[in-house]
């Protein structure tokens, strides 16, 4: 296992110079840019006509539209939640497009060269091969390309809409299904049926329920039974359009036995207004089965000063709805203007685990308030909590966590560390932890550190050769260690260069 | 080479004068020693010359080749060609020493507009370099300094100096805190890296370094002045008479 680390650090450290080299190259966040593609809206505003008319840009059937139905009359007699650490003015909620679409989808790109470079760009980016490039520019022909070497399905949603779902067919041969929640409902009924709500109900909070009303697009996996997935899945996220909420819903059920590692990518352009983001992701994990969930989420965080970035409301959870169930949540925070999110474990069945490993970095004008909640339910349960908060500027970085036990869950387990590191003397980092225990046979640990970047660190790089900001984002990459191990290689290649990228301007 | 001209440093927060007046030539092959009792302003004068902040330089000037050391960063004298060995080498948590290792030479070479080293030809060198100081791959991996011994991160600064081939290399106190085999070790080290183009400024308190690493030069230092320059038959008075006698001399 060691030798393996080791190698795999290896191959990371060309990450971190190249990092450098983009930081020095291009502004702060570097997929600022937006695609010039005209858009299909629904008016502005949020009524029951504007859901019925998502549903009905679905193809939806009569069960679901009144799902949402219910779900919004709920949200009306909802009020926004206010305990958490941040500050930012009233949202008005019928001043954004809950519906956008290209309308270029109609006509796809014959090649790769009718393609806007710059999409391509970020694909690469963002770590997917070619071929998948191809198929979510929606170029033609794209399926008769050769796969390459390394296998990564990939679901990308282009503001409301899922453009393109790839490796479709040899997933089928597994019997996996990874499809767009759209075609799920569709296709799928009485698995979206059975499954949808069940982990965030609908009148679960004020976001969700607003989610479960207007969620647009999203994406569809089942698992089955004994099944281990043949490949990665992931999910890529872009909001583009301008005053546009991007409410999307991922549905991921684990069968008995079954295994899935997925991913979840996140970018926008730069906007000088801030765009609404409150997306709703339920996991049901049955027996012995096991769900590594990764995020790396680069949302456009605003400018120096606050102006613009997405805020991102999300709900998160996972349940471990049977014995032996397993789930890993880790998440990269980089983006976003505002973070309230708080991917959370449900331990149900017997002796069920959950982990959590987040990184959140705050720089500039960012607030984040995000951690986790451990709900103890089952005897023998455990969960781990890791969490590095890095602020820099002027930032404020809220670390939220719940561990519960609760009175049968006896002889359960959990461990919390929460490590903050602060850049500089603006910022803040807060530590909140809420523990209920409610037997005697469970322990739960939970230790909390704060500290500085400190400069003999950074002049001991320094006097090595290498500059300011390569110190640093070495220094912090350093502290994020143990979660940037938790997620697949690919993705930590790309976490740790957006750690370097978001930390750009920090020092000096 | 090595060249330092009267020069006068204060500390940055306080109205402290630390260094008086140091003037000092190392030329290119040659192994210079400093010695002096605690706070003659070694250490500070090692700080100074790699661009630690917290000092000001209020006269002089000092320069390595045509380089104008005081106007540099610190990354950019290194990769000028300047190590300083630290006394106290920094724990660095969670980054690996290989990882550190390579970061450190492809930015000097990228600085210096010179091709960086792949994985592979990286981990060559390094091993290579690592046997000869008997450092093991296990400690390669381990985050940098951290839960080291006194002699284990002195090889690793030894390690470091060998991968970034230097021009001019300064120890600080790189003795202390070693036992008699380690010193021996560190030592090795060095005297496998002396050549005709590479100079080095030992720092130490003790003769007893000198006995490995044998100097062409013994400067003695006191109250930030150098008061006396001589061949290695200084070290040993030192030595046997302690600073007394040398500092009664010049008053």
């Amino acid at each position: 296992m060691a030798v393996e680390i080791s190698d795999e650090i290896e191959v990371r450290e060309g990450v971190d110079r190249e990092t450098v080299e983009t930081v020095q190259n291009m502004g702060s966040y570097k997929y600022g840019w937006d695609t010039e593609i005209e858009m299909e809206y629904a008016p502005k505003g949020v009524n029951e006509d504007i859901v019925r008319l998502i549903s009905a840009k679905n193809e939806e059937p009569e069960w679901m539209t009144e799902w949402r139905l219910q779900a919004f009359r709920r949200w009306q007699t909802m009020t926004e939640p206010k305990w958490a650490m941040l500050n930012y003015p009233e949202i008005d909620y019928q001043d954004q497009y809950y519906y956008a679409r290209p309308k270029s989808m109609e006509v796809k790109p014959k090649s790769l060269d009718e393609v806007d470079p710059k999409l391509l760009a970020t694909y690469e980016k963002l770590g997917i091969p070619l071929k998948e490039q191809m198929l979510l520019a929606g170029v033609e022909g794209a399926d008769e390309t050769p796969a390459e070497a390394r296998k990564v399905a990939v679901d990308a949603v282009f503001d409301s809409v899922s453009v393109g779902t790839t490796f479709k067919d040899e997933l089928a041969k597994a019997g996996v299904i990874f499809c767009s929640i759209s075609e799920a409902i569709r296709e799928h009924p009485e698995l979206v049926k059975k499954y949808l709500g069940s982990v965030v109900p609908q009148s679960d909070n004020f976001f969700a329920t607003l989610n479960s009303a207007v969620f647009s697009d999203g994406s569809f996996v089942y698992i089955p039974p004994g099944t281990r997935c043949p490949m990665e899945l992931s999910t890529y996220f872009r909001i583009n359009a301008e005053n546009t909420g991007q409410f999307e819903r991922t549905l991921i059920i684990a069968d008995k036995g079954s295994y899935v590692s997925y991913l979840e990518g996140c970018t926008a352009p730069k906007r000088d207004v801030a765009q609404l983001h409150a997306a709703v992701v339920e996991i049901v994990i049955l027996e012995d089965a096991e769900v590594k969930y990764s995020t790396v989420q680069n949302w456009f965080p605003g400018d120096e000063e606050g102006k613009g970035g997405i805020y991102n409301f999300v709900t998160k959870r996972a349940d471990c709805r049977e014995a032996r169930a397993k789930v890993m949540w880790t998440q990269v925070e980089t983006g976003s203007a505002i973070t309230w999110k708080y991917p959370s474990c449900i331990l149900r069945g017997e002796e069920s685990q959950g982990e959590f490993y987040s990184i959140a970095i705050a720089n500039n004008m960012q607030q984040a308030d995000t951690g986790t909640k451990m709900i103890h339910l089952g005897k023998n349960t455990r969960s781990r909590i890791v969490s590095k908060g890095i602020s820099a500027g002027k930032a404020q970085n809220t670390y939220r966590g719940l561990v519960s036990m609760h009175p049968k869950a006896t002889n359960s387990r959990n461990y919390t560390q929460c490590d903050s590191l602060l850049i500089g003397d603006q910022c803040g980092a807060h530590t909140v932890p809420y523990i209920e225990v409610k037997n005697t046979s469970s322990r739960v640990e939970h230790e909390a550190t704060t500290s500085k970047v400190d400069d003999d660190q950074l002049f001991y790089c320094r006097a090595r050769g290498m500059d300011e900001e390569e110190a640093v984002a070495l220094v912090v990459n350093g502290f994020c260690r143990e979660v940037l191990q938790a997620l697949p290689m690919e993705f930590a290649m790309e976490a740790q260069s957006l750690v370097a990228i978001s930390l750009e301007g920090s020092v000096g | 080479m090595l060249n330092i001209k009267n020069l006068h440093v204060k500390l940055e927060d306080e109205d402290k004068q630390i260094l008086k007046g140091v003037d000092l030539t190392v030329p290119a092959g040659e192994v210079h020693a400093i010695m002096g009792p605690n706070g003659s302003g070694k250490s500070t004068l090692s700080y100074v010359l790699s661009g630690r902040d917290g000092y000001e330089v209020t006269e002089g000037e000092a320069s390595l080749y045509d380089h104008d050391l005081l106007d540099m960063e610190p990354e950019e004298r290194a990769a000028a060609g300047l190590f300083l060995a630290f006394q106290y080498p920094v724990e660095i948590p969670g980054v690996g020493n290989l990882t550190f290792l390579r970061t450190a030479v492809n930015a000097q070479r990228k600085a210096r507009g010179e091709e960086e080293l792949s994985s592979g030809e990286f981990l060559k060198v390094v091993r290579e370099k690592a046997k000869a100081l008997q450092i093991d791959a296990e400690m390669l991996k381990r985050p940098v300094n951290v839960g080291f011994s006194g002699g284990e991160k002195k090889r690793n600064e030894i390690l470091q100096m060998a991968m970034l081939e230097p021009k001019m290399c300064i120890l600080d106190e790189t003795d202390s805190g070693l036992d008699v085999d380690a010193m021996r070790l560190v030592a090795e080290g060095v005297n496998a890296l002396r050549s005709p183009e590479r100079s080095f400024l030992v720092i130490t308190h003790y003769q007893r370094l000198l006995n490995h690493i044998k100097p062409d030069v013994v400067h003695i230092m006191s109250n930030g002045r150098i008061i006396k320059t001589g061949g290695p038959e200084l070290a040993l008075e030192v030595e046997k008479n302690g600073y007394g006698d040398l500092l009664a001399e010049v008053g």
